[in-house]
């Protein structure tokens, strides 16, 4: 079911002219973003657009709002209360904050990888199979395979694959990261959130990690927030940068950490504040 | 002086006396709560323990000697000043006098079946072996020697040993024919009856609705004749078996030195506990515990067993826990999850928390007024206006008391089935609704389970209660006697509109109700042990299910 070949999509691996992409090369168009946190501003005006098919890093320093746009994306918000959103994030040309969109099927399409992993305490195989059950899939065989296929997917399955039916907690911290990322490209998501993935897990984890983000691009269009500069750097094509609810520069990787634009940018990247 | 106040000073700022002070306020909660165990089960225990019978010669105020035969129950000290006052004559150097209290049974010929001897008035006493005791199933126990045994009109005299085999196989006989009597009676006849009454009640129905057609009456008519004539075949077996069963008798001599006939068809038991060595009194107690156990109580429950009062409690105990689950852990997701925070789900809590303090015989006023007469008088009207003017579930019944006692427990389940779901981490949720669940999926499939030990641990503490509390059940439900359980043979099988029994109640009626008050004193002790003991079963089969629950849940520690 997920096949992890390059996809046919122009997008892959090209520098792109951020300002500039197709409603074909988007994935998500943003546009005039706040985000109020009852009296206070997260967000400010974020307008961007997020291309598809490749990695798009957001960076900042804490509490700069990257977290809360990326939970944007797939209506996380919703269940804070008086959070008041203006704006539109537009998914294939679909308003998400629309009412007549409904909730549960944008985040089939957008799926999200949280700070600390959060597999359920139910086996290997149920954590996995999950959404898939959620959609109304019964068929043994149609699961089986499934579940294989995302934890090949995640670089789980040689690790896992003699206790598929063992309770998920028995898991390390990073094999744990690794199922959840299963579990989320079990149901074939367009677009995958990762949310501080690696922030609690040892660097060895943090490598096998990094290293599945980049085959997970073949795939998906992966929107990562990390805080950790290197790792943006290092498995990302496109960088945001963010800065007290604002987003200050965004452009190709490579710019951003060579010749970025804003001094602001500058002082971060070069560890001078933040 | 200087060091020694240091020594005080620091020996108070170690800590230690805090330490102290707390283990020795567990140390004393411990041993109240253990040394209420050991009173009631031991005074409970000893009861089933069969005691040695003594003969006693006694000197009576006329001056004549007096055998009387009995257990001693008591052994008391009486100021020697207050029996002098009451005209004995007690040499004046002794100040106590030794008085004991001797269970003479032998209802019907005396006056009293319990009776204090003075120490000094007892010229012998001594522990005969052929002294026998014979439990009876009226009139309580009678003391005595075997005379002589009839059987089948043939009356046998001689050895003991041979008297007792005797009659030992006379009373096999008749336990036999007792329980062919008893399987005919609890099954066919009273499903004879059963069936009678439904077709009463069909008739009834028909006669209301104006519905009863000749054909009809001819038809019920009929199952009536085939019933009665069933009926009548039964009626002529049970009369054979009791007629048979009167058969034989037993005659014993008793402490006035009569002979008396006591017929089989009335002795239970009966045994010659002098003879006895420890092993074989060890082995009659626990068949004594046994019976007491299984067994319906007979003579205004001063005799006999507290079976039905142990299935009523724990039957409306389960049926209790069935009831308040569903609704104690809907109203608590309804209130965590989907209320909004604000000062009305604020006060609606408030109000829950303080429903658990309400005194429970107010909500047993209140399941009389409401449940019974309200909803029970109206579901009568409704369902079964042929049975009327007898109420079905108008009147107080196990359905009530159950749903009285799930809304007393019902905060208790609320409060902590909610602080179970406060206690699931929001990631699980995000992790659930992110992978394209709604609430109301995440809340059945990652929710509900991960809160089940806290739902359990509500429940615990509900079952806890309920099994305990007496004062409401007397205005719902509970009965001193109730000729049937709540659950029997006949279709449904479950008669939620019966009264039933209370072990809690049984405690309250054989203590403070009965007509004899020294027999019903260790069965009060009995039954409290066995009460605390059907709690403590209750809640551990509890306790288990969900620490296995914790187990598989035990995640989320971290």
């Amino acid at each position: 079911m997920i096949n992890l070949e390059p996809t046919d999509a122009a997008t892959q691996d090209q520098v792109l002219d951020l300002a500039n992409l197709t409603d074909e090369q988007t994935a998500f168009s943003i546009e005039d973003l706040d985000l109020f946190y009852g009296d206070k501003q997260a967000l400010k005006g974020v307008s961007m657009r997020i291309p598809k098919g490749q990695v798009t890093a957001f960076i900042g320093p804490s509490g700069c709002g990257k977290s809360t746009l990326l939970r944007c994306m797939n209506r996380m918000n919703d269940l804070i209360d008086n959070c008041n959103i203006t704006g539109e994030i537009k998914l294939e040309q679909q308003n998400i904050f629309d009412r007549n969109v409904d909730v549960a099927t944008l985040r089939r399409r957008v799926g999200m990888v949280f700070q600390r992993p959060n597999p359920f305490p139910k086996s290997i195989y149920e954590n996995v199979v999950y959404g898939l059950r959620l959609q109304g899939v019964k068929d043994r065989r149609v699961l089986d395979k499934a579940v294989e296929e995302s934890l090949r997917g995640a670089a789980l399955w040689d690790e896992v694959k003699d206790r598929l039916h063992d309770n998920a907690l028995g898991l390390s911290g990073g094999q744990q990261q690794r199922l959840v990322i299963a579990r989320a490209i079990a149901i074939e998501p367009e677009v995958l959130l990762l949310d501080e993935p690696t922030s609690a897990l040892d660097p060895i984890s943090t490598l096998v990690i990094e290293e599945l983000i980049t085959e997970l691009k073949n795939k998906f269009t992966v929107v990562i927030v990390t805080h950790n500069m290197q790792q943006a750097a290092r498995v990302s094509d496109n960088t945001a940068f963010m800065y007290m609810g604002e987003l200050i520069e965004y452009s190709d990787t490579n710019t951003l950490f060579t010749t970025p634009a804003k001094k602001q940018t500058e002082d971060y990247i070069t560890g001078r504040y933040g | 002086m200087t060091i020694g106040t240091n020594v005080m000073n620091s020996w108070r700022k170690s800590g230690s006396p805090m330490i102290w002070l707390t283990s020795g306020a567990v140390s004393i909660s411990l041993i109240a709560v253990i040394g209420l165990l050991i009173l009631i089960a031991w005074r409970g225990l000893v009861y089933f323990w069969p005691s040695t019978i003594y003969q006693f010669d006694v000197v009576n105020p006329q001056g004549q000697v007096e055998t009387v035969i009995g257990e001693v129950y008591e052994i008391d000290s009486i100021p020697a000043q207050r029996l002098r006052e009451n005209g004995h004559n007690i040499p004046s150097e002794v100040t106590e006098v030794e008085s004991k209290l001797v269970k003479t049974g032998n209802r019907e010929f005396v006056e009293l079946d319990f009776r204090w001897l003075l120490g000094p008035t007892i010229t012998k006493q001594q522990a005969l072996p052929n002294l026998a005791v014979f439990e009876r199933n009226k009139n309580g126990n009678f003391y005595g020697f075997i005379n002589s045994v009839t059987v089948d009109g043939k009356k046998k005299t001689g050895e003991m040993a041979t008297l007792v085999a005797t009659l030992d196989d006379a009373l096999a006989r008749v336990e036999t024919l007792q329980e062919q009597a008893d399987e005919l009676q609890s099954s066919e006849i009273n499903s004879i009856n059963y069936k009678l009454e439904k077709i009463r009640l069909k008739q009834r129905r028909y006669e209301i609705d104006n519905e009863l057609t000749p054909e009809r009456l001819a038809d019920l008519d009929a199952q009536r004749k085939t019933l009665n004539d069933k009926y009548l075949v039964h009626e002529a077996k049970l009369f054979k078996f009791r007629n048979e069963m009167t058969r034989d008798f037993v005659t014993v001599k008793d402490m006035r030195g009569e002979l008396v006939d006591i017929n089989l068809s009335y002795l239970l038991s009966f045994n010659l506990p002098n003879q006895m060595g420890v092993i074989t009194k060890f082995g009659h107690w626990l068949v004594n515990i046994g019976s007491f156990v299984m067994d319906d109580p007979r003579e205004a429950n001063t005799e006999g067993g507290v079976f039905p009062a142990i299935f009523g409690t724990i039957f409306m105990v389960m049926l209790m826990a069935v009831i308040v689950t569903p609704f104690g852990v809907v109203a608590a997701i309804y209130l965590h999850e989907y209320a909004k925070k604000n000062v009305f789900t604020k006060f609606i809590r408030i109000a829950v928390i303080n429903l658990a303090g309400v005194p429970s015989v107010v909500y047993g006023v209140f399941g009389l007024g409401f449940f019974v007469y309200i909803l029970g008088g109206s579901i009568d009207e409704l369902f079964y206006p042929e049975s009327s003017p007898s109420p079905v579930f108008g009147s107080p019944g196990v359905m009530w008391s159950a749903l009285t006692l799930a809304i007393l427990t019902l905060p208790v389940v609320i409060v902590s089935t909610e602080e179970g779901l406060s206690r699931i981490p929001i990631s699980l949720r995000q992790g659930s609704l992110a992978l394209g669940a709604t609430k109301a999926e995440t809340l059945w499939k990652v929710i509900i389970p991960m809160a089940s030990p806290a739902i359990m641990t509500g429940l615990i503490l509900a079952v806890a209660r309920a099994a305990g509390e007496v004062a409401p059940l007397m205005l719902v439900g509970v009965v001193k006697m109730a000729p049937t359980l709540p659950v029997d043979g006949n279709f449904p099988f479950f008669h939620l509109d019966r009264k039933f029994m209370h072990l809690g109640f049984h405690i309250y009626d054989v203590g403070f109700q009965s007509p004899n008050v020294e027999a019903a004193r260790p069965l009060v002790f009995a039954s409290s042990f066995l009460l605390v003991t059907v709690i403590v079963g209750l809640n551990m089969a509890a306790i288990r299910i969900r620490n296995l629950l914790r187990e598989k849940y035990r995640s989320l520690e971290h």
